[in-house]
């Protein structure tokens, strides 16, 4: 279950209370269910979810296609309606507050920049409809564009730009008007690769930078454990695991966690003579061959073995599992040969379902 | 691959279909609107420009001229109501197409065919219908009566707002149907892109829906505005008679009056009126893009 106490959350930030409820969180969700369609028989995108912001963090959403990760985005920024819960916002709640009175601007997937507009009338757009003034207006984006960068595409069009352009435009939009939180729905999901990693640095650099709150949703587990500071792991409309990369990784609560994140060997608990209803988790590159004279801890046939250059990957079949193992270096064993393996007890995650 | 030359063959017939169906008819007008006319229908040497003389000015017995502005008002009143027919058919149009881009997939596709059903009855029957819906016994008297909102039947046939109803009636898909295309075809997360950037429902439709479907409302705009100048149907039914326009002007020229060359030099008029309306909006159009790209 998620751990709903954040207690490990920093409690030196603390947001500026407000007069009526003194605000702990920058964001707080609590409770917040949600139904698409009928009540009784609708589709229950989320369930139960219990999360807690804070103030200057990048948080990430990650989950599979289909979790409820970008249902609950969408909620935060004003485009869904929870059917129960809350959602607030310094403590105040916006649930059923439109996108327009939220201090909160979204990257969307795709972008969605005006056609129509070029790069700076894009950028000014928000700025216009809080009707500030044209010379702060000018100000504003001239600031905005030199900081994501894009200082001389001003007078372009989107269709005249690069997909990692847009996307900064997209940034500089949201980024505008300076949101209390800036929300991302999947915003690397349509770069290549080597522009990802790239971007991945970018959106670390301006949320240092701007101190915005940084809520991302993404499918990508590498993309999470490398810009986050916090990470809700999600599946099928639940929080799974709200904690750091740290400990979500070496620290699953759960059998989806351990699975979803990284690579995990699940070892039925009688295998190793453990509590049947229970499974370790151990992650491959935790387990070693077991050297001439050590017991090993389970012993098994090597089905197959790759060298990935810094080290080998190595299937080992044990009695009714596949292991899969990353041995260091280049482990030469030949098919079919039995193996024994080891690893350190702190190394074995026991999870109970 | 194809060379240069051979390639101009294969737009042939495109060539020929604007040919035969445009630019033949139109030049044949051309030459008669210079001719004189046959008194039995037809047209004759000598070649003149009577007939355009004959548009603001009427021949004496002593073949003096006299200004006569009784033309130059039915033009204009052809303008101004299919002007007003356009501007109607837009205000109705637009909410129209937005609502049908708001129904689900299958309910686009029966609304979509409820807006272009009427093409499958012919308009003359269509506007004889509103004849009996409008005259003074007709059905919306009735109901007027029946619901006890009048005592005397109201005049609602025969006058300018009958042929306005007829025109917008009849011309509306065209407006309806182009703006949809663009509607459809606008991302809806533009729609939520503004409104995170704190756009009013006012400012959305200003600043991103009315600018992204230009292009389909211009496309209606002349859709309506050039068949609208030129009709006859709904004046001479809907009107009486009484309220006549250039469309009728026209047909009357080539039956009953029997100046061909006259209908000929009206159908310029017309024709002038309809290519001026479209430089106007390709110049507008080339205008906000130089703007844009400033």
């Amino acid at each position: 279950m998620p751990s709903e106490v954040l207690s490990d959350a920093p409690a030196a930030i603390t947001t500026p209370t407000r007069s009526t409820a003194p605000a702990r969180h920058l964001i707080e969700v609590v409770g917040v269910e949600k139904i698409f369609g009928d009540v009784a028989t609708g589709h229950r995108a989320l369930e139960a979810i219990n999360v807690l912001i804070e103030e200057k963090e990048f948080f990430t959403l990650l989950g599979p296609s289909g979790c409820g990760k970008t249902t609950l985005l969408r909620m935060i920024a004003g485009f869904e309606h929870p059917t129960t819960g809350e959602i607030r916002l310094q403590g105040r709640d916006v649930a059923s507050l439109p996108p327009r009175e939220r201090p909160v601007n979204m990257v969307f997937q795709n972008y969605a920049l005006f056609p129509h507009l070029t790069v700076s009338q894009n950028v000014a757009f928000g700025l216009e409809m809080l009707r500030w003034k044209k010379p702060d207006i000018t100000a504003r984006v001239q600031e905005t564009l030199s900081l994501v960068k894009l200082s001389h595409f001003a007078n372009r069009k989107p269709a005249q730009l690069s997909g990692g352009q847009q996307q900064r435009v997209a940034l500089a939009r949201a980024l505008a008007p300076r949101p209390q939180v800036l929300l991302l729905d999947e915003p690397l999901s349509a770069l290549d690769l080597k522009l990802r990693k790239e971007m991945q640095f970018e959106l670390k650099r301006l949320q240092r930078e701007t101190g915005i709150t940084f809520i991302l949703v993404t499918h990508d587990q590498e993309e999470a454990l490398a810009m986050s500071d916090r990470i809700a792991v999600m599946n099928t409309g639940r929080v799974q695991q709200i904690g750091t990369p740290e400990e979500i990784y070496d620290h699953p609560t759960n059998r989806f966690v351990a699975d979803f994140i990284g690579e995990a060997n699940l070892i039925p608990g009688e295998s190793l003579g453990r509590r049947s209803d229970a499974v370790i988790a151990i992650r491959p590159e935790r387990i070693e061959i077991a050297g001439p004279g050590v017991t090993p801890r389970i012993t098994g046939v090597v089905d197959n073995a790759t060298f990935l250059g810094s080290d080998t990957l190595m299937e080992i079949i044990v009695p009714g599992i596949r292991l899969r193992a990353r041995i260091r270096g280049a482990a030469k064993l030949p098919q079919g040969k039995e193996v024994g393996l080891v690893w350190e007890t702190e190394a074995e995650r026991e999870l109970l379902d | 691959m194809l060379n240069k030359r051979s390639a101009y063959w294969l737009i042939l017939p495109a060539v020929l279909v604007i040919g035969i169906f445009g630019a033949i008819p139109l030049l044949i007008s051309l030459v008669y609107s210079f001719m004189s006319a046959n008194p039995y229908g037809g047209v004759q040497a000598p070649m003149t420009f009577g007939a355009y003389v004959q548009m603001l000015y009427d021949q004496d017995f002593d073949g003096s001229l006299i200004f006569m502005p009784d033309y130059f008002w039915i033009a204009f009143r052809s303008l101004y109501l299919a002007l007003a027919t356009t501007i109607l058919s837009l205000l109705v149009g637009f909410p129209v197409a937005w609502y049908i881009v708001c129904q689900s997939p299958t309910r686009r596709k029966i609304l979509l065919t409820l807006v272009s059903l009427p093409f499958w009855i012919n308009t003359l029957i269509r506007t004889y219908c509103w004849i009996l819906i409008l005259r003074d016994e007709g059905l919306a008297n009735k109901l007027f009566g029946w619901l006890g909102f009048i005592s005397h039947p109201l005049p609602l046939l025969y006058n300018q707002g009958s042929v306005l109803l007829g025109l917008v009636y009849t011309f509306l898909p065209f407006m309806v149907l182009p703006i949809y295309a663009t509607l459809e075809r606008l991302d809806p997360r533009l729609i939520e892109a503004s409104y995170d950037l704190y756009a009013n429902r006012y400012q959305l439709f200003r600043r991103v829906i009315w600018p992204l479907t230009k292009p389909g409302i211009a496309a209606g705009t002349v859709l309506v505005f050039a068949p609208a100048l030129g009709s006859f149907l709904q004046p001479d039914l809907l009107g009486g008679g009484k309220q006549l326009l250039i469309g009728s002007l026209i047909e009357m020229q080539f039956t009953s009056s029997r100046n061909w060359p006259f209908g000929a030099a009206l159908s310029m008029l017309v024709t002038f009126a309809v290519i001026l309306s479209l430089a106007w909006q390709r110049w507008r159009s080339k205008r906000a893009a130089r703007a844009q790209a400033a």
